[in-house]
């Protein structure tokens, strides 16, 4: 039986590698066929902003590689509201993220869901597997 | 109880690998299993056999060493991470050209896929990190 997996991205995309990193385990994980989500909170909510250029700081512009997870079937996207309003940020800033349902005619769906800090914990607390990164 | 390990930090300027390495050490005291130990992020520097810490220290790489001789640890650093730090087995540095292997003894060099199947097979994954 499937384990339900919970990535949780605390950290901005750059000035660390713990986005990066996250998202190769999440997308190595996503061949492994189990119930995966992933948590943005604290600065790691800024992993999902829409419009990042890393051109200047010489990076690696990993930001696109969101865009792309519904095709790796990994569609549950969950933002914590006060994270957002504490920097600022809403909905809006961020990119659309969206994923195909092969059940319903493959209509786009959002993947990003925002949810509340409580939401968030019992979010966490249903989970088998915790990777914070 | 059967455990999962995973340190995402390098040994000194992080506690996590001094944390780890008690925490699991205690647990197979108490007669606990563990699936294996994961190195991810910095942490793959602790399974370089080149660090040479003072005298009057501990030294990590080789409590883990150790640790892996006695009760038969699986130690294993992410590739792609140590491949980004420097942390090489004979193969991988022949694979890439380089002329000096430094994994120390007890530590296998793998794919990430090992952190996902210890997720599925432990019963408790935890994690030591910032």
């Amino acid at each position: 039986m499937a384990k339900k997996f919970l990535y949780i991205n605390r950290k901005a995309p750059y000035g660390t590698i713990y986005a990066l990193e996250s998202l190769e385990v999440v997308l190595i994980g996503a061949a492994f066929e189990q119930d995966v989500s992933l948590a943005f909170i604290d600065d790691g909510v800024y992993q999902l902003t829409a419009g990042q250029d890393t051109a200047g700081a010489g990076m690696k512009n990993f930001s696109r590689t969101y865009k792309a997870l519904g095709d790796f079937e990994i569609n549950k996207l969950y933002v914590e509201r006060e994270s957002l309003e504490e920097r600022g940020l809403t909905l809006d800033d961020l990119q659309q993220i969206t994923w195909e349902d092969e059940n319903e005619d493959y209509a786009e769906k959002p993947s990003i869901h925002l949810v509340g800090r409580a939401e968030m914990a019992s979010l966490i607390a249903s989970q088998d597997v915790v990777l914070s990164f | 109880m059967l455990l999962g390990i995973v340190v995402n930090e390098g040994p000194y300027t992080h506690q996590a690998s001094d944390t780890a390495y008690q925490f699991t050490k205690a647990a197979l005291e108490k007669g606990h299993s563990i699936f294996r130990v994961f190195f991810y992020h910095d942490g793959v520097n602790n399974g370089t056999r080149l660090t040479v810490p003072p005298q009057d220290d501990r030294n990590l790489q080789k409590l883990w060493t150790e640790l892996a001789e006695k009760y038969k640890l699986d130690l294993v650093v992410c590739v792609a991470a140590a491949q980004r730090r420097g942390i090489l087995d004979a193969d991988e540095a022949k694979r890439h050209g380089k002329d000096a292997a430094n994994i120390a003894p007890g530590f296998r060099i793998s794919g990430l896929g090992q952190l996902i199947e210890a997720g599925i097979n432990a019963e408790r994954l935890v994690t030591f990190g910032d």
